[in-house]
């Protein structure tokens, strides 16, 4: 199985549980807690989404803004994350990095898709490399069977939607609303036709994200979505020391 | 890094310049050779799609120069003066020129950018404005021009940037518009685009952010350069018409690149005129001491645009420091990269101290108060002029030091504040 495939494929497993993609800062709070915390959450969740910390990160909310920084304070680099994953006792639920464009451009294409294919990671997301600009870091990728996860919104027309649900990898990423990370993202009628929209235009299964953080939100998005993305809400979880895993395990619906 | 070489013909400088020269640049990809491009978040997608759009149908449709021109007459000022400055001319031995966009309303260069984008966001029908600033002088214009053609306005300021441009906060709230501090990050211009960003792209559809200088995705540093292109217009006639010669050199300073785009561009073609800008040298060549990032950076992608950057190895942006908030920044307009790899302009830094003194030559000499931002373009035609006795060079001024009062207390006058 291509490492994209298993991505859709422990997303698709879960079926009607619908599956939870979990966020997580590397190196946050620390080196030590962030392999703790990977363990935990990728025990728990179906596909874990490690952020790369970036100095300007444009399209992220106050907690992943905070957890960036800490980390960026504590000395983290690409590289030492790429090392770490390739040394240990991997979880059982694929890996996405979840980067801005600049650390990958800086480590070079091809070099970071070998360390990346060697340290099990599976997929990419970048939030501000849109699909046009994106070929030559397809092309890296495609060479070690990674590839990258599109993101559509409730604003991305409907031509664009189907070109980008055709070329995503792993899974389509469903923006939940226009904004940053780490609100409180209603799901009214509105974001549920929205969500079947992206449905109907895409072959690979579809998760929604941006603003997911109480059951009653992923209770609301059963049947429309394949599976939910946790971000902010699960960084403020670590922030607060409280257990990751019992707190993903609250959001599946009973 | 492979990228630079993935554009047909992006290192041979030659090309390059020809391909500017000939009007090429951007591309329909929205590139300045290697440099350019749309690095946005899929949420800004459709909005940067009208924006270009917009662009296409109305920059340059003669109702749309109509009105702009009408305005930039008659409520800007302009044309600005071009001033001989005689005593400058003597103390430093060449012949010296000023482009005085401190004469323009609001006191800079940059409210021809602000009104030309205000007048293209009413056309575009959205209902908010915001912008981000670091001296001041830009979230002044963006609130004038909003006030004048009915847009409710938010501007973005880094906190450490409020305090040392005071007065422009002030005259922000006086004109209108909403002041937020911007408290994350480094606190300064970078933190408050970064901002200005995620404002957008919480509200795609209403809302029109007016950059403040030529950089960011495409079209910006296109739409920015255009307005921003009567400051060398009008300056190229008018010394011609004053000397009746071109200028042996013209030099202007560089923060993303604005002024210095918009007085360089029309000269570009004008092989026997030497054009240098001038960065912030801050405190000196270490690392965070300065925003020199044309003469150190590399390239990268930060606020949408592949450009040089001030970055570490690993691709985070570094920090800055200058004197001038306006010139401490990261990053540096996409069609200045250009310019530096096709050797059309060199770039050069002038230090924070060096700065000051050239701003207090100035205003002694000539009775002009230039912006400290301002202050670096006349620190490095100093430099120039006494390299080339007798030549002519011209300044772009870009704006007036009123602004810069809390700094200049703190800095040139604390010794005379000392005194009984
Ligand atoms: C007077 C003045 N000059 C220059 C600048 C630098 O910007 P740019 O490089 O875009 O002209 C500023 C920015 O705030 C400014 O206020």
């Amino acid at each position: 199985m291509r490492p994209t495939e298993r991505i859709s494929a422990a997303i698709s497993e879960a079926r009607d549980r619908t599956a939870i993609v979990a966020f997580i800062t590397a190196g946050y709070p620390s080196r030590e807690k962030f392999r703790e915390h990977l363990t935990q959450i990728g025990n728990a969740a179906d596909v874990v989404e490690i952020g790369v910390p970036f100095s300007d990160p444009m399209a992220d909310g106050m907690t992943i803004q905070r957890s960036s920084r800490e980390a960026l304070a504590q000395g983290f680099t690409l590289r030492w994350l790429l090392g770490e994953l390739a040394a240990m006792q991997r979880p059982k639920a694929p890996l996405v990095l979840m980067s801005y464009l600049n650390p990958l451009m800086a480590y070079g294409y091809a070099a970071l898709a070998a360390d990346a294919a060697k340290a099990g990671v599976c997929g990419f997301i970048v939030p501000d490399l849109p699909y046009d600009e994106g070929e030559e870091f397809r092309t890296a990728l495609e060479a070690q069977g990674l590839g990258v996860i599109q993101m559509v919104t409730p604003v991305t027309r409907p031509e664009r939607m189907a070109k980008l649900c055709a070329a995503s990898q792993g899974f389509v990423y469903a923006v939940t609303m226009t904004g940053v990370t780490g609100k409180n993202a209603s799901v009214p009628g509105e974001v549920t036709r929205y969500l079947e929209t992206v449905s109907a235009a895409a072959k690979l299964p579809v998760c929604a994200g941006f603003g997911i953080r109480t059951r009653e939100q992923v209770e609301q998005l059963k049947g429309h979505v394949a599976g939910v993305i946790v971000g902010s809400a699960l960084v403020e979880v670590l922030e607060s020391g409280k257990d990751p895993a019992e707190f993903l395990n609250s959001l599946r619906p009973r | 890094m492979s990228m630079e070489y993935s554009h047909d013909g992006a290192g041979d400088p030659a090309k390059l310049l020809a391909d500017e020269l000939a009007g090429k640049f951007p591309d329909a990809r929205g590139r300045f050779g290697p440099f350019g491009g749309r690095y946005i978040p899929e949420t800004l997608i459709a909005a940067f799609e009208n924006l270009e759009a917009a662009v296409k149908q109305h920059l340059h449709a003669p109702d749309f120069q109509a009105e702009l021109a009408a305005e930039l007459k008659s409520w800007v000022g302009r044309p600005t003066a071009l001033t001989h400055a005689p005593k400058l001319s003597k103390a430093w031995g060449a012949e010296v020129w000023l482009k005085r966009e401190d004469l323009a309303h609001t006191g800079a260069h940059k409210i021809n950018n602000a009104l030309g984008q205000a007048l293209l966001a009413k056309r575009l029908g959205v209902t908010r404005i915001v912008a981000e600033t670091g001296a001041g002088q830009h979230g002044v214009a963006t609130a004038a021009a909003c006030a004048r053609v009915g847009l409710p306005c938010t501007v973005y300021m880094g906190s450490v940037d409020m305090e040392r441009q005071a007065p422009n906060v002030g005259r922000m709230k006086l004109l209108g518009a909403t002041v937020v501090p911007v408290t994350t990050g480094d606190q300064t211009l970078r933190a408050a685009i970064d901002e200005a960003f995620r404002d957008w792209v919480s509200n795609p559809d209403d809302t029109f952010y007016i950059i403040g200088s030529a950089v960011g995705p495409h079209p910006f540093p296109y739409l920015v350069r255009e307005l921003q292109a009567v400051i060398g217009k009008e300056a190229r006639a008018q010394i011609q018409e004053r000397t009746g010669k071109l200028p042996d050199a013209i030099i202007a300073c560089v923060g993303g690149g604005s002024n210095a785009i918009g007085l360089f561009h029309p000269f570009i073609g004008d092989a026997s005129v030497e054009i240098i800008g001038i960065e912030a040298g801050g405190t000196g060549n270490g690392l965070g001491q300065n925003a020199a990032t044309l003469a150190t950076g590399r390239p990268g992608v930060l606020h949408g645009a592949y450009s040089l950057l001030l970055q570490d190895k690993d691709g985070q942006i570094q920090e800055t420091h200058s004197v001038s908030a306006g010139l401490d920044y990261p990053g540096v307009g996409p069609e200045h990269s250009l310019l530096l790899w096709a050797g059309r302009v060199r770039y050069e830094a002038a230090t924070d101290d060096e700065s000051l003194e050239a701003l207090q030559e100035c205003c002694r000499l000539e009775g002009i108060l230039p912006a400290i931002e301002s202050a670096h373009a006349f620190a490095g035609a100093k430099r120039w002029a006494q390299k080339n006795p007798g030549k002519r060079v011209l300044i772009g001024l870009s704006g007036r030091g009123d602004k810069d009062m809390p700094t200049l207390q703190r800095t040139i006058l604390a010794d005379t504040n000392k005194q009984p």
